[in-house]
């Protein structure tokens, strides 16, 4: 390996480097190599090797030949070890004791021994655990599975819902499988993260992505009517927001009309409606389709109240976390239990009256 | 120059096991080394059909639709979803099974893209129906004496969904290895419900030409035939129903000579990948050459 950077170093000095605070030229007066720490011109083949043997060297290297050359990729692993914000001997530095980041729950880390960068990925959740506490894994495909179930055992149709599984670490990935398994766990989020930060991520809005749906969604494109965009910002408020998903929703009504909901904070950003989104906006515009009535039936405050709750504990996915015997909490299944029993008949019908 | 395959799959936001076929068979093709890159991507899952291409890095891609028919899918969405602007579905010249390949440009990300027809309407896909008899029944010379049936969804609102089935029965078929063969449907005539009354086998095969299993392979196909009045309690392999043996293999697409479709369908749009494809026949079963053709 240290040979391999300084013939590569050496082989590419004719063409001029300069990346990093490394700047290293080959004229007819000899090599020029000349870092923060050394400045030296006119030395031969043998003395540029001798000075090359430099973090500066080493990470030029690593940028040019070992980590993935795809922009949004080695943007990524730039973004990670700060090189934007820490010259090299700085960045050397931390690398030594590891630096680490978050990505969604990802707890992303690299570091550096016997001169190569080693790469980790875990729940960030997991982050102080002891590796040999958690199943490790070494292929960055095993990933797909992972992020398949949450903890409970249930199937995550959506891969950037906060429900990511804990337990698991990839402790020691190359720079390119470290892409592969963040891109796992979180599919085209680099890409669009990168475009996002060079000014050119596309965004495509509701308006014109309802606009191409057809087959069974086709019918989403009716979903303006009355209130116009109102029905958006439901729909966004119910799936978009950071307790159902990471990323930041960047798509808004239209070019020129913002939805009222905060698309959330994640790192990154949402281009467009999602399948799922899609896919309940089929659903609500069939149900907005239905004129409202008027139902008569008489409930105590409380009963208003638990029924409130219930709504509330469904919605923000708590209805499993209340406990037992907890008949203090309205959604509580005794609580429900016991509506349901007073206030249903037979058929179901709550106060006893039809649906029609 | 580098180039990358990319599958694209329906997936489910309901079960978990309906991408699973797809990973498996990306797998089998990525452990050949035949492409610098192999990308799964799906309408109901992630990494979307919108931004499959530009989480892959090589210029040229070879885009293989892993669905079982020409139609709604393979002609309107995938084409749609992945900016291939200049599609055209005369472009296939397709009489509903006979699709190969059409070259277009990616508007979002430039890249070249080989769109391959359905690996479900392949030639080899006949091949890997047999190895699904094979593998139901364990038995690599299943053919005489068994009768075999490939089971379709079937709808009125897409005549090439029936095509596929039945260009798959009949190839077989003129075969001569199985004693009958019958192409059956879920939604029209001929229905799965009847399988006994097709057939004069004692023992017939039933393969579902479907992708994944799920909610038709696993629940309503066999009710339907009678192998079980619930799903959920199971049914023996093969079970007798009004005299007749039934071996139900499950979905095709998870038979893992799938791969081997896959690959053939890239081949065809130029891809060099043909010890790739001698690789996975041989490790997936599918070596010995078909028999009748």
């Amino acid at each position: 390996m240290d040979g391999e950077y300084v013939d590569a170093l050496v082989a590419t000095a004719p063409d001029g480097i300069a990346f990093d605070d490394l700047h290293v030229t080959h004229g007819s007066d000899g090599y020029t190599f000349r870092t923060p720490d050394v400045d030296r011109s006119g030395i031969d083949e043998e003395t540029l090797r001798t000075v090359a043997a430099s973090p500066y060297a080493r990470n030029w290297y690593f940028w040019h030949a070992t980590a993935p050359q795809k922009a949004d990729r080695w943007a990524f692993l730039r973004w990670l070890e700060g090189a934007q914000q820490r010259d090299v001997a700085e960045r050397y530095d931390a690398l030594a004791d590891g630096i680490a980041a978050t990505w969604g729950e990802l707890h992303l880390t690299v570091s550096r021994s016997d001169g190569e960068r080693t790469y980790g990925v875990r729940h960030r959740a997991d982050a102080d655990v002891g590796t040999s506490a958690l199943d490790t894994y070494d292929d960055p495909l095993d990933a797909r599975e992972i992020a398949k179930h949450d903890d409970d055992g249930d199937y995550r149709p959506l891969k950037t819902a906060p429900s990511l599984r804990t337990g698991w670490a990839f402790p020691e990935l190359s720079a390119s499988e470290f892409v592969t398994t963040v891109d796992a766990f979180y599919p085209a989020t680099i890409a669009n993260w990168h475009r996002e930060r060079e000014g050119d991520l596309d965004v495509t809005h509701w308006r014109e992505t309802v606009d191409r749906q057809t087959g069974i969604y086709g019918v989403v494109r009716t979903w303006d009517r009355g209130d116009g965009h109102e029905h958006v910002n439901w729909v966004a408020e119910a799936c978009c927001d950071d307790s159902q998903c990471l990323k930041r929703r960047e798509w808004q009504y239209d070019d020129e009309t913002d939805l009222d909901v905060d698309g959330g904070s994640g790192a990154f950003p949402c281009r467009e409606p999602c399948s799922l989104v899609i896919a309940g906006a089929r659903k609500w515009t069939k149900l907005e389709g239905e004129q409202s009535r008027t139902y008569e039936f008489e409930l105590t405050p409380s009963e208003k109240e638990q029924l409130e709750d219930i709504i509330d504990a469904v919605a923000d996915g708590e209805a499993e976390d209340i406990r037992e015997a907890d008949i203090y909490e309205g959604a509580n299944r005794y609580r429900a239990r016991f509506l349901r029993a007073k206030l249903f008949d037979d058929e179901g019908n709550l106060g006893g009256v039809e649906t029609e | 120059m580098d180039e990358a395959l990319v599958i694209a799959a329906h997936g489910s936001h309901l079960n978990a096991e309906s991408s699973t076929p797809t990973y498996d068979h990306a797998d089998t093709i990525r452990a050949t080394g035949a492409f610098a890159e192999v990308r799964e991507s799906f309408w109901k899952e992630e990494p979307s059909f919108r931004e499959a291409l530009r989480t892959v890095d090589a210029d040229e891609v070879y885009l293989v639709p892993l669905f079982i028919s020409e139609g709604y899918f393979t002609e309107q969405v995938i084409p749609r979803e992945f900016r291939l602007d200049d599609w055209d579905p005369e472009l296939w010249d397709s009489d509903g099974t006979s699709a190969t390949h059409a070259t277009l440009s990616a508007a979002d990300t430039g890249q070249t893209v080989h769109y391959c027809g359905p690996a479900g309407t392949h030639d080899a896909m006949s091949d890997v129906i047999v190895q699904r008899a094979e593998s139901v029944t364990g038995d690599p010379d299943v053919g005489e004496g068994f009768g075999l049936a490939v089971v379709g969804h079937g709808t009125e609102r897409n005549e090439n969904s029936a095509k596929a089935i039945q260009y798959h029965a009949d190839r077989i078929r003129e075969r001569g290895r199985f004693d009958e063969v019958q192409s059956l449907f879920m939604d029209e005539d001929p229905k799965v419900d009847d399988v006994a009354d097709y057939f004069e086998s004692d023992d017939v095969v039933v393969v579902p030409l479907f992708i994944a299993d799920g909610f038709h392979t696993q629940e309503d196909i066999p009710e339907d035939m009678g192998l079980t009045d619930d799903y959920r309690t199971g049914y023996d392999v093969p079970t007798t129903v009004e005299g007749h043996d039934i071996w139900y293999a499950g979905a095709v697409g998870t038979e893992p000579l799938m791969a081997d479709v896959v690959l053939e369908r890239a081949a065809d749009a130029g891809a060099d990948v043909s010890a790739a494809i001698a690789q996975v026949r041989e490790e997936t079963g599918g070596a010995k050459p078909a028999t009748g053709d």
